[in-house]
């Protein structure tokens, strides 16, 4: 028999309801994992293991009294620290929330918790989800279970690698610019970035509040299905979260694509993006074919200017979005108090902040200035309407849009950290879903030289059903998701 | 184009004023340099067509969401001042404001 710790999502529930294995022995054989495994990985930042286990035990005495128990009974999730936590230290990865215990849980929390899931822990990320590697952590880099020398991906890194190293069942991210896609990609993981508006922002810590969107992090597809199911709808505490029915996205996982139709824009496999990735992800689209889909080539021309547009209004965002952290009623306060408040708050902020958050909030600070205002940030808007018109072209003709996730593979912990250009350019084909608000999933499609590779697969607006059939009968025919890093 | 006029330490000194960040003096340099390098690359945009393009500032449609105002209990006693690094009493100790 498997081992009990690599269990899903979708497995475990009804064993945990009739009792056949209990919650508390599932925690455990998790726990177990991650004292093996997390001193290579470093997938955590805090592991809150009298919570959980006072969780299962509760969870089993429902199971043993008969109640009835919910859709993720004895499911152990693993949660970004960016997402508050009632009573678990919630930290950004930043030495700023070093110490902060959120006084309240976020949205997604209490749906996990109202579903009987079990949180294990916090894990780790870059700082303030500022990242593609999970190296600006104040804790330190998270390592790619594949391979310890190269990164994870980012910002979700140790959400993605706690995953695929089954130090926990499920797990949830965070995606701002790519954040749950990109390290999904590099750790052979299933991530969703749902449509902007589907999932409660309520409680996540804000870092470019118009792009980001919480979503699932899972080794199966049926697992993403099952956690969106719980963390989506409506919350009246988020107004921009929308009013539209709860769906049960399992019931789109059906192994049929005949007549999808497909569009490749020529800007996701043309120059910068490797070898190495491209003809995996055409190999899988080939396979997508043989199963009924049909393809086109399709365009994106403001894929040209997609980048800087992002991070004009990503860090624009962030200068507004961080302006809250002066450690006076929480963060990190100097022991130093000389001087007035503008120079006690700037040390705390010098002090609390690592350089790339200080670096996006001083260039936020710069493109919204006078003068500079209609320059960049208004301008880099009107590229977003641009960038939007494109997709929507392609969407006539289309159901989905599908390209690399990643323009190349996991590359060595180190290796990009001292030049923020060459790193932003990592999420050339992850932020146009991010600008646009449409759905965007990475779903595990081969390997080369040993490291995953993922296809992204876009989608219309709350058309997160078809994202997930389609990578459903990808998964079914291909059994990529079966594979496990050598750990 | 007009995006790839070079930024002075000075202003990188202002900037960072407004923005409420201190810097060391080997950091603003480091800084100005990456920031004449991001912003050259951010210069890319200007030679895009936006003439009558409206910006798009949010993705959804939604104008002026609603709730009923209903009381909810909020957090008692001394929680709030759980997180404050500096506290008297029942107050946050704030640094010297003039």
């Amino acid at each position: 028999m498997s081992r009990i710790y690599e269990m899903t999502a979708a497995e475990l529930p009804d064993k945990v309801r009739s009792q056949e294995i209990s919650a508390q022995e599932y925690l455990h054989s998790i726990l177990e994992r991650i004292g093996y495994v997390d001193e290579k990985v470093h997938a955590y930042v805090t592991i809150a293991r009298e919570e959980a286990v006072a969780g299962a035990r509760e969870i089993d005495e429902k199971a043993r009294r008969g109640e009835k128990l919910g859709p993720l009974a004895g499911v152990v999730v693993a949660v970004k620290d960016n997402i508050c936590t009632k009573g678990i230290r919630t930290t950004c990865s930043s030495r700023m929330l070093e110490n902060f215990v959120p006084p309240y849980d976020a949205t997604v929390i209490e749906r996990l918790k109202a579903s009987d899931a079990i949180i294990i822990g916090k894990t780790n990320m870059d700082e303030f989800a500022m990242g593609s590697t999970t190296e600006t952590s104040y804790f330190g880099a998270t390592r790619n279970p594949w391979n310890l020398d190269k990164v994870p991906g980012g910002s979700s890194g140790g959400s993605a690698a706690a995953v695929i190293a089954e130090e926990a069942t499920v797990a949830l991210g965070s995606d701002t610019g790519g954040s749950i896609r990109c390290p999904a990609s590099y750790c052979s993981d299933v991530g969703l970035k749902p449509t902007y508006g589907l999932v409660s922002r309520y409680g996540l810590i804000s870092y470019a509040n118009s792009l980001e969107q919480i979503g699932p992090i899972t080794r199966t597809v049926r697992d993403c299905a099952l956690l969106l199911s719980v963390i989506s709808g409506h919350d009246s505490r988020d107004s921009t979260s929308l009013r539209i029915p709860r769906k049960n996205y399992l019931k789109y996982l059906i192994g049929d694509i005949k007549g999808l139709r497909i569009g490749l824009p020529k800007e996701f496999f043309g120059e910068g993006v490797e070898e190495d990735v491209k003809e995996p992800v055409l190999e899988a689209v080939g396979k997508l074919e043989e199963l009924g889909a049909s393809c086109y080539e399709a365009s994106i021309p403001a894929m040209r200017y997609v980048l800087p547009a992002y991070y004009i209004i990503a860090m624009s965002e962030a200068s507004s979005n961080l302006a809250r952290y002066d450690g006076l009623r929480y963060g990190y306060r100097d022991e130093n108090d000389e001087g007035n408040f503008d120079e006690v708050f700037s040390r705390n902020r010098r002090i609390g902040f690592g350089a790339e958050v200080r670096r996006r909030i001083i260039l936020g600070t710069y493109a919204l200035s006078a003068g500079y205002f209609e320059q960049y940030y208004l301008k880099a808007l009107k590229i977003r309407t641009l960038i939007r018109r494109d997709f929507e072209r392609v969407f006539k003709d289309a159901d989905v849009v599908i390209g690399p996730t990643m323009p190349l593979l996991p590359f060595n912990i180190g290796e990009r950290i001292d030049d923020p250009l060459k790193l932003y350019m990592c999420d050339i084909l992850t932020v146009p879903a991010n600008l646009t608000g449409y759905p965007a999933l990475s779903v595990p499609s081969g390997f080369r030289r040993g490291l995953p590779v993922g296809m992204q697969i876009i989608g219309k607006p709350f058309d997160e059903g078809t994202l997930l059939r389609v990578a459903y009968t990808f998964e079914q025919n291909t059994r990529y998701n079966e594979f496990r890093p050598p750990l | 184009m007009s995006g790839s006029r070079r930024i002075p330490v000075e202003e990188v000194r202002h900037i960072a004023e407004l923005a409420h960040i201190e810097l060391t003096k080997e950091e603003e340099m480091i800084f100005a340099e990456q920031f004449n390098r991001i912003l050259e690359y951010f210069s890319m945009i200007d030679e895009a067509d936006t003439e009558d393009v409206p910006p798009t500032f949010h993705v959804l449609d939604l104008v002026n969401v609603y709730r009923e105002d209903e009381v909810y209990e909020s957090v008692k006693g001394n929680e709030p001042l759980r997180n404050a690094p500096k506290k008297e009493g029942r107050f946050f100790k704030s640094p010297r404001i003039v």
